[in-house]
């Protein structure tokens, strides 16, 4: 486990310092949504049913999660849109 | 057969992610990678769905629409509450890792299957998350303002701080190594985690928030990580590593950007310094009209613009983008010199520019910018102030040495807009505006600059 953190992290490094500085604050809400990936633990916890209490806790990051996912991707979806070329 | 195409789709989901932000390395490509983002995360979230141990749909349905209906608006904000925004998401991201962590100790404790690797696990997920959680919101409060921007500073403040993680962590190892079950121990790491992440941000100024927001994106990304340990889940800690060293590597962007480390900006309040007492000797300024400008700009070859973020507070993108058009209509080049630290946020300049359409060619950045300085004839500074103040260079008793700044002094002439004589947001004196070839045009920048324009357009047929 401890293998695939360094690996990823390694990895990260690689991609990210090639992001274009122009597009750091879109790589900011990209990584969020993608971050948000937090979903897969609490939909596992909201859909176990082991007690009330772990699955309102459940419900509540899956809502968490899910708002970064859907602002996340749609806001840097946004912003993307508006970097245009020169038009010649 | 499920657990084979539970990993496929987990496998997908960790390769879509690492394409993802690698088409990110150009805005030619950088829409497709929003698109390999989202088949990730929907390779993931099906992927689980198919999970055995899931049971019951009902309360993931309404997470998931409660997500959706939340998250549409918070997509839609202004540009310049995009930092606002961003802080708010990690605030989110902290508090599902802290809540996940918690569930995962309310049933592991049920069960009594706590081990020394779980408690040490969820402890460092449960902290991270929960600091993040209420950092992020303060870090929120203070952007939007409606907690004050001001840095908020105590005696002992650090020794505070550092004592309250500490207990955190000291819970944490009693917990881990001592007495599994003992949950009192568990409520004080969720309490001191949610207090330190509050005392964490109050010290900070508004002019370190650009660092503290990449700071906190690196900490939910590392909750999302500690998280994946808890639930020995590769594709949490994959995703969570990309993002924990993307805000890493923005942080360091940052601290180089205003030349401070880390620890300076975590544990030393800026503005504390206060501005050296102003000088007794009277300094004069020269202003200017619109018409003087306009009349400067037209006759000038090469213009770089420099903007700051009090542009984007006087809402003069689009007037900026009249005058580039007008000027470079009549052949004159034009260029935006952007610095790192311009804007509330890693890249926020960009993107103000880029709404008003201003194309991604003509933004420089501070370093391949600077070399061609000296070549310019006409610096136009729109609400940058310590960004371009040469004391940054040369005073070793000003707050700001050190920093790179963008050698608007070395162009041939330089033309600032400027509410007042004030002192900005640091509160630092800048000499650039005493300089003999500065011009001073005084006023709101959005007036200022539709002013320019109008003059600029005046002058009907006249071509340089």
């Amino acid at each position: 486990m401890l293998f695939v953190f360094m690996l990823a992290t390694f990895v990260g490094f690689q991609v990210i310092q090639n992001v274009s500085r122009l597009l750091h604050t879109p790589l900011m809400s990209l990584t969020n949504a993608i971050s948000a990936i937090a979903v897969v633990g609490s939909i596992l916890i909201a859909g176990e049913r082991e007690s009330d209490i772990t699955t309102i806790l459940g419900t509540v990051a899956v809502a968490a999660s899910m708002t970064n996912i859907v602002s996340g991707f749609l806001i840097t979806d946004r912003m993307l849109k508006m970097f245009r070329e020169k038009s010649k | 057969m499920n657990g084979h195409l539970i990993q496929l789709s987990y496998f997908a989901a960790a390769v879509l992610f690492i394409l993802s932000l690698r088409w990110l390395n150009s805005p030619k490509t950088a829409r497709q990678g929003v698109l390999a983002g989202v088949l990730g995360m929907t390779a993931a979230i099906v992927g689980t769905l198919i999970a055995p141990e899931i049971v019951d749909f009902k309360w993931i349905a309404i997470g998931l629409a409660v997500g959706t209906v939340g998250g549409i608006p918070l997509s839609r904000v202004a540009l310049t509450a995009v930092p606002q925004r961003t802080a708010l998401s990690h605030a989110f991201g902290g508090l599902a890792a802290g809540l996940v962590g918690t569930a995962k100790y309310i049933n592991w404790l049920q069960h009594g299957e706590l081990t020394t690797f779980r408690v040490s696990a969820i402890a460092l997920e449960v902290i991270l998350g929960f600091l993040t959680f209420t950092g992020s919101l303060m870090a929120a409060g203070k952007l939007q303002e409606v907690i004050p921007t001001r840095p908020i500073t105590y005696r002992n403040q650090n020794l505070v701080n550092l004592l309250l993680l500490a207990a955190a962590f000291g819970s944490g190892i009693y917990l881990a190594f001592f007495n599994h079950g003992y949950w009192p121990a568990y409520a004080v790491i969720v309490a001191l985690s949610l207090v330190f992440g509050v005392l964490l941000i109050i010290p900070i100024g508004g002019a370190d928030m650009p660092t503290v927001i990449s700071l906190l994106n690196s900490y939910a990304g590392l909750s999302a990580v500690a998280m994946g340990f808890v639930l020995q889940n590769k594709l949490l800690i994959i995703a969570g590593a990309l993002d924990g060293s993307s805000g890493l590597i923005l942080s360091v962007i940052m601290c180089k950007a205003m030349n401070r480390s880390f620890s300076n900006v975590l544990f030393g309040a800026f503005g504390q310094v206060q501005a050296t007492a102003a000088t007794g000797e009277a300094k004069t300024v020269k202003s200017a009209t619109a018409q003087d400008v306009a009349d400067i700009l037209t006759h000038a070859d090469r213009v770089v613009i420099i903007p700051g973020y009090g542009m984007a507070v006087a809402q003069a993108q689009h007037r900026v983008h009249e005058l580039y058009d007008q000027l470079t209509k009549r052949g004159v080049d034009v260029k935006f010199a952007i610095h790192p630290v311009a804007g509330r946020m890693p890249g926020h300049m960009n993107v103000l520019l880029a709404e008003a359409e201003i194309p991604y060619e003509s933004l420089v950045e501070m370093d391949d910018i600077n070399p061609e300085m000296a070549q310019t004839d006409v610096c136009l500074v729109v609400g940058a102030n310590d960004v371009v103040n040469p004391a940054a260079r040369h005073d070793k008793g000003s707050p700001i040495f050190g920093m790179p700044i963008i050698d608007a002094d070395k162009s041939k002439t330089i033309i600032a807009i400027k509410r007042s004589m004030n002192p900005g947001f640091a509160g630092i004196e800048n000499e650039l505006y005493y300089d003999d070839k500065t011009l001073m045009a005084f006023g709101d920048a959005k007036a200022v600059i539709g002013d320019v324009v109008k003059a600029v357009g005046g002058d009907g047929a006249g071509v340089h």
